[in-house]
């Protein structure tokens, strides 16, 4: 089967594409809406906001997450703001520049048509959440406040202390709630996918596992969408929830949907340093801290002094040298590098000279401490669980971590995969933040998926399959279920020495070294030799014990980690096959002699998206060329 | 340094539970709590018994996922939620008691897991502004001074982790149902609703088996959202108001 990427992108001049798409897509009476039923997978500020805004206009729907609650779900732990081109700051903002910048941040490798509607939908999620009762920062007199955020000279992130996500999250699960409530969204919490079913080559609904008692059981719907987040936790080490997971997005890719850049990878600039080798994740320090804080080395390679005996004179604030007129707000892949340039010169603080200072006394000394403790207090207490210092009297120590994956499942304007039937919205789809994604902007885009795109693009499908919904009975489903079966027992009957975990982490290492801020083609094709070594190691000596029918916490690893090592192989291969630099993705072959990224625009001005073609044989790489009509492809400069 | 531990084991809500001893050795001061209990499991899976289950995801004290009473306090000596808690705190060769979150409207799933999912049915019953997508207007057409902003804040900054339910003699989710609450009765969006919420909330409350506030405090200091037992007082008054109204 041949696989075709029509993004679907509507003709037309950019600014009228998505006015003149919401009039030409399919409407859907409010009295067959009922007839329809959707499935959401996830419940994070997409699957939230999409659930209950498809159950606000009529359809019904089923959701599910494998935590204990929607509101648990990671979106609840961004810190820092969400953007909107609102300019109440009349600072020159507009739906072009958040468009631009958007576009730009991601070194050029976004779809215009889908950034610029993220653009103009910004200004009305900020409304929206308003209404919702989310509490954003005011000024005195009581209008809306905003922050400046990496890879913008505009101040158009709102913020909520810094818990926006929190904030934002439980909005959007109020909203759910309130559909709950009504009897338009059914809610299943502690329950996993393991399988998309297929029937006639359309999404048709899922397989899933009760976490509590085992239960495997299949949905039927007339789609399915699926909102699951992102891969970062293929590195083991990163700054997403324990349970965050590639399994959802990586069996329906196993089913047929195309897998769009998998290597672009978001590393954090701001993360605090490992301590040990028990360290079961690594934890953020919002971004928006850069607004105030200086980030700093020791000139000296070396230079073992406290930092408050470092004069000024023998201190290097290299972002602020390097990029003089973005300086500690440059964007977050070109921070992270930094870092990591300033650091492989032996100038690191801290336990290994893996760090850097993060300095507030310049900021503390002009607005006081008490201001900044209002700005930032919660993280200044974070950190001070963690590490045990206080910042406001010596700098913050940080270092980039995995933080956010631009790549993910293949979906066209109507965020549908190549799968009919299969939507994907928030950070498990690949489509607006091209090689990096700026701050403030993966809130942006999971509610402008769920509240404001998904409503408007679901009709163009769902429309024409009316009464085409199959029931659990169909042999379709009872396959699949059986596969799912298959696995388990799979799992159960390895019976091995060696812990689940410890593979992970094993595949983490590997991962960082080899895929992590620099790549190249020597540490790729190594890894790609390693990982199926590892991998046929879980297979036949991994500790899975217990049984199927109960809470089993290493058999729900078991089936995290199995995926985790197919899809890290994936994305070495993506990294490997695409030569250049760009965003998040650095191969070292490909540099400016300043130590820039540099991209290869003729080459690779493209999205690849990977088709699976069955165990043990390479999947397929199709390009959707990426067209420029209304920004210039110029070097990505914040000097 | 090493650590006894008295850990809750029950296989499900069928089964009795028992405490049972393990030795935790060579743990380093700079790990979390749940790194302790994380190099625990990896002990006991190397010896082939089925790791301690328990509940935890974000690990950075925001999803309000993590439980457990240690040594009787919920979230134990931290001053945020369990995964916030470091070793750092607890001395070389003592003994920690580690249980579940005990309440009858929390029942147990295993080990130390257990179902919160009463504070969902709550929350579904009222704690929501209905507004419907694309019906706002301008979000600064609605102006909130900054202190009611930050009252509000302050309430919506609740977790729901159900640490105050664990702590009181009561097990009273009042602090959980007076955070939602003052949160949206401190905005002009959640007036319209105002009265209905509060009554259908605590409703709820009581229908799920959670008992009443009778001011032992106990929530307040085992928070790890620092949600202020005033906002209890917010509850009963909105309640009293709303029922003397509603009456009439």
């Amino acid at each position: 089967m041949s696989l075709k990427l029509d993004s679907k992108i509507p003709s037309g001049p950019l600014e009228q594409k998505w006015e003149r798409h919401k009039f030409e897509s399919k409407l859907i009476n409010p009295a067959n809406k009922r007839k329809f039923e959707v499935i959401v997978v996830g419940t994070g500020l997409a699957g939230a906001s999409a659930a209950a805004t498809l159950g606000e206009l009529g359809y019904k729907v089923t959701a599910f997450c494998f935590q204990d609650s929607p509101r648990r779900a990671h979106s609840i732990a961004a810190q820092g703001g969400i953007n909107a081109a609102k300019n109440y700051q009349n600072d020159g903002d507009s739906v072009h520049r958040l468009f631009y910048d958007t576009i730009k941040g991601g070194d050029f490798r976004a779809r215009e048509a889908n950034v610029h509607r993220l653009a103009e939908v910004s200004v009305s999620i900020i409304d929206h959440c308003v209404a919702l009762g989310v509490p954003f920062a005011r000024e005195y007199g009581g209008l809306l406040d905003n922050r400046s955020f990496g890879g913008a000279q505009v101040s158009r992130t709102f913020y909520a202390r810094g818990q926006t996500g929190q904030q934002l999250l439980l909005g959007a699960y109020s909203a759910l709630n309130r559909q709950i409530a009504a009897g338009s969204v059914q809610m299943h919490s502690r329950m996993e996918m393991l399988d998309v079913v297929l029937v006639d080559g359309h999404a048709k609904g899922i397989v899933t596992r009760n976490l509590v008692t085992g239960e495997i059981k299949s949905w039927a719907a007339d789609c399915v969408i699926m909102a699951t987040g992102g891969y970062g936790n293929v590195f083991y080490l990163s700054t997403n929830a324990k349970g965050s997971n590639v399994t959802a997005t990586f069996r329906a890719y196993r089913r047929g949907a195309a897998f769009a850049n998998p290597c672009y990878t978001q590393i954090h600039p701001t993360c605090i340093p490992v301590a040990g080798d028990h360290q079961s994740k690594l934890t953020l320090m919002s971004e928006s801290l850069r607004n105030d804080a200086r980030v700093w080395v020791p000139k000296n390679k070396g230079d073992s002094r406290p930092p408050s005996q470092i004069p000024d004179s023998e201190r290097d604030y290299y972002l602020e040298r390097k990029y003089p007129s973005f300086g500690n707000l440059a964007p977050r892949d070109i921070s992270s590098r930094s870092a990591k340039e300033v650091c492989d010169e032996g100038r690191g603080v801290g336990p290994g000279g893996l760090g850097v200072y993060l300095d507030f006394a310049d900021s503390i000394k002009r607005l006081g401490e008490l201001k900044i403790r209002e700005r930032y207090g919660n993280l200044f207490d974070m950190y001070h669980q963690i590490t045990g210092e206080n910042a406001y009297q010596m700098p913050m120590r940080i270092f980039p971590a995995v933080h956010y994956t631009m790549g993910g499942l293949w979906v066209d304007y109507n965020l549908m995969s190549n799968i009919p039937g299969l939507f994907v919205l928030g950070e498990a789809n690949f489509s607006d933040h091209g090689a990096n994604r700026l701050g403030a902007s993966a809130l942006m885009q999971g509610l402008a998926d769920g509240y404001f795109v998904i409503p408007y693009t679901i009709g163009n499908y769902l429309a024409p399959e009316n009464g085409k919904r199959p029931t659990t009975d169909h042999p379709a489903f009872k396959q699949t279920e059986a596969d799912v079966r298959a696995q388990i027992n799979r799992f159960l009957a390895i019976k091995g020495k060696r812990s689940v975990e410890s593979f992970h982490r094993e595949l983490g290492l590997l991962m960082w070294d080899h895929c992590g801020m620099a790549r190249s083609e020597k540490s790729l094709t190594r890894a790609l030799n390693r990982i199926p070594a590892l991998r046929q190691e879980f297979w036949e000596n991994a500790n899975i014990p217990g049984d199927n029918e109960s809470l089993n916490v290493s058999l729900e690893q078991a089936g995290r980690v199995a995926d985790f090592l197919d899809f890290g192989e994936l994305m070495c291969l993506d990294a490997l096959k695409r030569n250049e630099s760009c965003g998040g993705h650095f191969r070292e072959e490909y540099q400016t002699p300043e130590g820039e990224a540099q991209r290869d625009d003729e080459h690779f001005a493209h999205v690849a998206a990977w088709e699976y073609q069955g165990e043990n044989t390479a999947p397929v790489r199709h390009v959707e060329p990426l067209i420029y009509e209304n920004v210039k492809l110029a070097t990505r400069s914040y000097k | 340094m090493n650590l006894h531990l008295k850990v809750w084991r029950q296989r499900n809500s069928e089964t009795k539970g028992r405490l049972v001893d393990y030795e935790a050795r060579n743990i380093p001061e700079d790990c979390s709590f749940l790194e302790m209990l994380d190099l625990v499991n990896q002990d006991l899976l190397s010896r082939g018994d089925e790791p301690i289950a328990f509940d935890h995801d974000c690990r950075e004290g925001i999803c309000g996922m993590c439980s457990l009473t240690i040594n009787g306090v919920p979230h134990g000596p931290s001053e945020t939620t369990t995964c916030q808690l470091y070793m750092r705190k607890f001395k070389d060769g003592e003994t920690i008691y580690i249980e579940p979150f005990r309440a009858g409207a929390f029942p147990l799933l295993r080990d130390l897991a257990v179902n919160r999912s009463a504070f969902d049915r709550i929350q579904q019953a009222g704690g929501f502004v209905s507004a419907h997508v694309g019906a706002a207007q301008d979000g600064n057409a609605i102006l909130v001074p900054k202190t009611d902003a930050d009252r509000a804040m302050e309430a919506a900054a609740c977790i729901g982790c159900g640490a105050c339910v664990a702590a009181c003699p009561n097990a009273s989710a009042m602090l959980f149902v007076g955070a939602k609450v003052t949160h949206l009765a401190s905005l002009p969006q959640g007036q319209p609703e105002r009265e209905r919420r509060v009554l259908a909330m605590v409703k709820r409350m009581d229908e799920e088996g959670f008992g009443n506030c009778s001011n032992y405090l106990e929530c307040e200091a085992v928070c790890p959202a620092e949600i202020p037992a005033t906002v209890i007082g917010q509850l009963n008054r909105d309640y009293s108001v709303a029922l003397v109204k509603d009456t009439l």
